[in-house]
């Protein structure tokens, strides 16, 4: 397996007022293979979105290097397609029609378009629904859609920002499932955003767990179990375990910024305030 | 129907002359004037239904102006921040200014007649769709361009359709409005400003020949006009547009 998508240093800032920025991202390396499958996971406020809509293109990063297949990002680009947290079909198209949009943009010709499109969400299980509008599906159908619309296009990498998170847990699991599938059958690099754990270990080859303020990555956890995966997998076990312990750190971070410093996300710990040095200083 | 009643029984009470308060349906005296008369008349003869005509025309003509006005300034606005900056202050400005008021200077303009009609038709409704299409086109949902662009649209194309079917109900619903404030225009502008041989104009001429009878039947028919149009029109537009789209509209 080659390397894909290779981040070097990449910061990126937001302008808060005339004098400060916010540093969202900051100097994150990162390597992907070609036909991996890899999560971004953290809190909220980690820059895991801001980490995939630069990769995407929809945003710039302030400094470092984006190459894919050794080329830097210039915008947005079909060979990488993005599919949000809500589905985003259009509504004035039926479900067909959306489809067949991403096609009709690349001057496929309608009737292989249609062809095509027909195909994939006959993958997706909603052939039946084609001359549908999008208003009458559910959720899941939607997301169903969405992934459909982004694979139509064959793209090489496919972006998902945290994409079953409105979805109820059954759903989820299913769409985990058929997920799995349609990667170990096309081969695609995914880049899956999700602030949900185990949803990260039972998905992907590698989890980058993200760290706040600054964002930016805190560790990788490669995930060696064998697929198809079952949930109750020690090896799943063991690293939640261990990506918790890591992210609980974080939270408290998050938390002691927020409520202020002596909050404590564990109760029974002795809490040390480093500006209470227990008068040592008479 | 009460209301109508009380207009029969005050006529036929005469407090008032006739030419002032004629009966609806019932004349006072044998062969006397009623409104229904004039009106079945007007319409027989012609001369309603040419009024009529000619005030649709330059509606219509009015309208199709306006709107094309409208939505390539609203365009404009939503693109060039210099334009919205400048233009787009200028015309929410111009907004609060009732078209009417710009007759006289539209007279002394394009003299008397269609042509000032005309300009005051446009100038009220192009506003109105300026400012509705800039709105519709800066309110569309963030995530639905996003998606366009990941696919691959971009400049004209992603305006063309995303942004523009995007703002769809929108759009319809400031239609509606143009066209209210294009019909009140058309008749005030008649009515004022002359313009030949519309709607307005014949009521001018009720007024002075002192004919209530001609001036109701007029009025009937611009109500008639007015809420057919919304209703078949507009209404169903909005309705189809809706359903098609799941909006609910409870």
């Amino acid at each position: 397996m080659d390397e894909h998508i290779l981040l070097e240093n990449v910061n990126k800032s937001f302008p808060k007022n005339n004098r400060s920025e916010t540093v969202t991202l900051e100097d994150v390396s990162l390597s992907i293979k070609r036909g991996e499958f890899i999560s971004l996971l953290g809190p909220s406020g980690c820059g895991k979105s801001t980490l995939l809509n630069i990769i995407a293109g929809l945003e710039k990063e302030t400094s470092g290097k984006v190459l894919v297949n050794g080329n830097p990002i210039t915008g947005p680009g079909n060979d990488r397609i993005v599919v949000f947290q809500e589905s985003g079909l259009f509504p004035w198209m039926t479900v067909l029609e959306n489809v067949m949009y991403g096609l009709l943009i690349k001057k496929v010709p309608k009737e292989e378009a249609k062809e095509r499109a027909m195909v994939w969400l006959q993958k997706v299980h909603l052939g039946k629904f084609a001359d549908r509008s999008p208003h009458e599906l559910s959720g899941g159908m939607k997301q169903r859609v969405a992934i459909a619309r982004a694979l139509v296009m064959d793209p090489e990498i496919l972006l998902m920002d945290e994409p079953f998170a409105a979805l109820d847990e059954q759903t989820r699991m299913v769409l985990h499932q058929e997920l799995e599938t349609l990667w170990r059958e096309t081969g695609k690099t995914i880049i899956f955003v999700t602030h949900n754990i185990r949803e990260a270990l039972v998905l992907s080859d590698r989890v980058v767990l993200m760290k706040t303020r600054p964002g930016g990555i805190k560790n990788i956890f490669p995930v060696q179990a064998a697929r198809p995966r079952n949930s109750s997998d020690s090896i799943l076990n063991y690293l939640e375990n261990r990506i918790l312990s890591e992210l609980e750190q974080e939270m408290e971070k998050v938390l002691k910024e927020e409520l202020g410093s002596d909050y404590a996300l564990k109760k029974d710990r002795v809490y040390i305030d480093p500006h209470n040095n227990l008068g040592s200083d008479i | 129907m009460i209301l109508i009643i009380i207009w029969e029984v005050i006529s036929k009470l005469q407090l008032f002359p006739a030419f002032m308060w004629p009966p609806l349906f019932i004349p006072n005296e044998q062969g006397g004037v009623t409104i229904l008369k004039t009106f079945i008349d007007g319409i027989v003869s012609g001369q309603l239904l040419e009024a009529t005509g000619a005030s649709l025309l330059r509606l219509v003509i009015g309208f199709v102006i306006a709107v094309a006005i409208g939505l390539l300034l609203g365009f404009l606005i939503y693109k060039f921040k210099i334009v919205d900056d400048t233009l787009g202050f200028f015309v929410a400005s111009l907004q609060a200014i009732p078209n009417i008021v710009w007759l006289p200077l539209a007279i002394l303009w394009f003299g008397l007649g269609v042509g000032s009609v005309l300009f005051i038709v446009i100038l009220g409704a192009a506003i109105s769709v300026t400012i509705t299409s800039s709105a519709a086109f800066k309110g569309v949902n963030p995530l639905l361009i996003r998606v366009a662009k990941t696919m691959g649209s971009s400049g004209w194309h992603l305006f063309r359709t995303v942004i523009f079917k995007a703002s769809v109900p929108q759009l319809i619903a400031g239609l509606r409005i143009a066209w209210a404030l294009t019909w009140r225009a058309v008749l005030a502008g008649e009515l004022l400003g002359g313009g030949g041989d519309g709607l307005g104009t014949l009521l001018d001429l009720g007024r002075s020949i002192q004919a209530m009878d001609l001036i109701f039947s007029i009025m009937i028919i611009i109500g008639i006009i007015g809420s057919l149009i919304d209703n078949f029109v507009f209404v169903r537009l909005e309705k189809f547009v809706f359903r098609k789209w799941g909006i609910s509209t409870t």
